[in-house]
């Protein structure tokens, strides 16, 4: 008999467990890569680590840095040292105390995992001292403005160090976060489960997240008006009509820090020997013969501002002196005369989507009006990649998930040497202004500095900027609290589902 | 027998090196860089050789395949660069789900499909044979990918009544597993039921046409009696290898099917895998697949000569 009432009331237990605990379904656009911040490359992993794993510093929605792991932070004078505050008394999921020496041993393992992809984010780096136990200093080979918005993300994630020992870390991912993680399954579902532990753990709502990767929008469309998703990220701009007249979803859009844009092969082999890869003036034709209202209200569905500059509208060194231009057929064709061209014929490459081949399509009929014949190129995005770094193409469209720093949106595409400078665009002074950027902390100076360059740029056009690239999420109408951010992170503090 | 079988699966041994041998150097041929994916955003010139060094891409191509051939028959399928999970313990978690799929598909296929058949033989140019015709050369007209949209926008998002995608394990939830399999199997299992009903329909009508069938009616047996005993067994007999044949099919048609509905199955994985550049589940997937094809080829061949006597003595 009391076996029997034992069992009942553990059976009552786990049935009123069951009742009230709560879990958030979220749709990704795809199957995040490898779960280790260090060694991950995708864009969904990051959405997935904003839950799992703690960062240094945040960022607030208009770009500002917010304390998280570290309370307080200050530069020495010369600009080559940062100190960390660290806040007191977190935990890893596995129990481990977060202290300096682990903050220590996560940026040196960034630093010298010989697969880590934060090595080229966190160059400036020399060394880092513990100063006592919640006090960590990181000492620079040279000014970095950049460092702190670095920190902000993956190169800023302190994991435990005790499970960074083990070889599969990847899969079994330990970190600080407000969620700690259950299981995964590779192309269904990422499980994350409450952190009691976490020192904010009382702004949290939800027992489990549950993210699942559902490439097609249409159906990921489909599974949040059914019911079986409560949130998803990358909405397809045609699906924005549907979501705004369906009574019980709320479209959350944010305008993002990165773009959409053409970049021009310049000086990249032999593809860059045309008028449009050796002749500004024809690029500023181009730039001129395309309208960007006409993508954003026709294929944006007006969620895809237009852009004339690399730094979002949010950025404080966006500048609207550099903001778009507006279309102008006649002046292209007399830019195009002054060139001695009368029609210029170009390839212009891109990944193959909907959105791209629209616009891609829309960009072909304009300039078609002031002198340019484009044949249109779909290309699958792996192979683009590969001829783009070999140079291999005439105009690519190609866009940027963005930096919240300046220098990520700018410097590795048309610096000489930029690792993504795919025309291989190459000016000295404009090498000279973005190199000086990056290591000037004062905001204002900083700010001349990248409006020099951007003067230079605007006229000599290897980057056409289109659009901003928007973060559109849809929800269901019970989800409250949800602000999106334009880093298009999905951050969960106070988010609820009303029942 | 057992001769007949030895012999068979000699023969396949060649095949399957073929198959190895083209799928290395398909995906070989494939545009792309595996290491340029996988670094994505991030071209660090240093971390980019390292890759290529650790995942071997730097050796001659004849050198990889070896490597890959001798570790793969010691049952090493190497890892995924996407994700560091092994190719094997990948291919193991997702097959179950690939089969179940399949097998719901086929019951659905044969549910429909041979019924279909015979009622169109036995009423051979009359409305009712017109109709059937028409149904199934729409199932086999109607691609995967549309009629699946259709269903989930119909059946999930209007009707709210099944689960517009994803998985659940059997052993997690056995009824929420069959509901969310119920709309994919259907989609799958309806193209083939059209070709199933096609063959069994002229396989009918040639039996239906045979003396013994005639003889059998002059005796008076009941009309039920002389179309599900003596014709349709008979006829059959083709039917049985198709429908082994047909898991093939099955498996192409998986692909398309698990996409639309993202079940996280073997389809699933190697479209998500091209697209990655993910090498070595790409090859593992093949391979298995090709290993799989062989297997059913086999079975088909065994069955022929069960069901058919005749056969035996050749064999």
């Amino acid at each position: 008999m009391k076996k029997l009432s034992l069992m009942a009331l553990a059976a009552g237990l786990l049935m009123s467990t069951a009742v009230s605990a709560q879990t958030l379904r979220i749709g990704l656009n795809e199957d995040p890569d490898v779960l280790d911040p260090h060694r991950a490359r995708t864009f969904v992993g990051r959405i997935v680590f904003t839950s799992l794993c703690n960062k240094l510093v945040d960022i607030t929605p208009d770009l500002k840095f917010t304390p998280e792991l570290a309370t307080e932070w200050s530069w020495s004078d010369d600009g080559k040292a940062l100190t960390f505050k660290l806040r007191p008394g977190v935990t890893f999921h596995d129990g481990e105390k977060m202290d300096a020496a682990a903050v220590k041993a996560n940026i040196e393992r960034a630093k010298t995992l010989p697969d880590s992809l934060r090595k080229s984010e966190l160059t400036s780096v020399d060394s880092v001292d513990v100063v006592d136990d919640m006090t960590v200093k990181i000492n620079l080979s040279r000014p970095d403005a950049t460092l702190l918005s670095q920190l902000s993300d993956r190169a800023g994630m302190i994991m435990s160090p005790k499970a960074l020992a083990s070889a599969d870390f990847g899969q079994k991912p330990v970190c600080s976060g407000p969620y700690k993680f259950v299981e995964r399954v590779q192309n269904d579902r990422i499980v994350l489960e409450r952190f009691k532990e976490h020192w904010d753990a009382k702004n949290y709502n939800f027992d489990r997240i549950v993210f699942q990767p559902i490439p097609d929008t249409t159906v990921r469309l489909a599974n949040l008006r059914s019911g079986n998703l409560d949130l998803l990220e990358r909405l397809a701009p045609s699906d924005v009509p549907a979501v705004k007249s369906d009574a019980k979803l709320t479209f959350a859009p944010v305008s993002g820090i990165g773009y959409q844009g053409l970049t021009i092969n310049t000086n990249n082999g032999d593809k860059a020997k045309s008028p449009l890869g050796q002749d500004k003036r024809v690029r500023q034709a181009l730039e001129l013969a395309i309208d960007r209202d006409v993508i954003n209200e026709v294929v944006g569905q007006g969620i895809f501002p237009p852009a004339g500059q690399p730094f979002p509208e949010a950025s404080p060194y966006n500048d609207k002196k550099f903001a778009a231009n507006k279309r102008n057929v006649e002046k292209a064709k007399q830019l195009l005369k002054e060139a001695g061209v009368d029609r210029v014929k170009f390839e212009l490459t891109f990944g193959t989507s909907t959105t791209t081949q629209q616009i891609s399509e829309i960009i072909q009929a304009m300039a078609a009006e002031a002198g340019f014949d484009i044949s249109l190129r779909p290309t699958e995005f792996a192979a683009m990649q590969k001829e783009a770094q070999a140079g291999n193409f005439q105009v690519n469209a190609i866009g940027w998930s963005g930096r919240v720093d300046p220098d990520g949106n700018i410097h590795p595409f048309v610096t000489c040497k930029g690792g993504l400078n795919d025309g291989k665009y190459c000016n000295a002074e404009v090498d000279r202004l973005l190199n000086e950027a990056r290591i000037v902390n004062d905001e204002t100076k900083r700010k001349q500095l990248y409006d020099s360059a951007q003067t230079i740029l605007k006229d000599e056009l290897p980057i056409i900027y289109l659009y901003y690239q928007p973060w559109p999420f849809a929800h269901t109408k019970k989800l409250e609290g949800f602000k999106p951010y334009p880093d298009g992170m999905i951050r969960l503090k106070g988010v609820k589902l009303a029942s | 027998m057992l001769r007949y079988i030895g012999r068979r699966i000699l023969i396949a041994i060649p095949t399957l090196i073929i198959v190895s041998v083209l799928v290395f150097a398909l995906q070989k041929l494939l545009p792309g860089d595996p290491v340029l994916t996988m670094a994505g955003e991030e071209r660090d010139p240093q971390v980019l050789e390292y890759l290529r060094e650790r995942y071997r891409l730097n050796d001659p191509i004849p050198v990889q395949y070896f490597v890959w051939i001798t570790e793969a028959m010691r049952g090493n399928l190497g890892i995924s660069l996407r994700t560091d999970i092994p190719v094997l313990d990948l291919i193991l978690s997702k097959l179950p789900v690939t089969i179940e799929l399949a097998i719901m598909a086929m019951i659905v296929a044969l549910a429909i499909g041979i019924p279909a058949g015979i009622i169109s033989a036995v009423r051979k140019g009359t409305t009712v044979d017109y109709a059937a015709n028409v149904i199934a050369l729409s199932g086999l007209s109607i691609p995967n990918f549309w009629l699946g949209i259709m269903l989930i926008m119909l059946v999930s998002v209007r009707w709210q009544l099944l689960p517009a995608s994803g998985f659940v394990p059997p052993t997690e939830d056995l009824w929420l597993n069959i509901k969310t399999m119920l709309m994919p199997a259907f989609v799958l299992g309806t193209g083939l039921a059209a070709s199933l009903m096609r063959h069994t329909r002229s396989a009918m009508l040639g039996v239906l046409r045979s003396d013994y069938i005639r003889t059998a009616r002059a005796k008076g047996l009941l009309s039920r009696k002389v179309i599900l005993k003596h014709a349709l067994r008979n006829a059959l007999m083709p039917i049985v290898t198709l429908s082994t044949l047909l898991f093939g099919e099955l498996l192409a048609g998986a692909v398309l099917t698990e996409q639309i509905f993202t079940i996280p199955g073997f389809g699933k994985l190697i479209v998500d895998a091209v697209f990655n550049r993910d090498y070595a589940v790409v090859q593992g997937v093949v391979l298995c697949t090709a290993v799989g094809f062989i297997i059913m080829n086999l079975l088909a061949d065994v069955l022929y000569v069960v069901v058919n006597p005749r056969l035996r003595h050749s064999a």
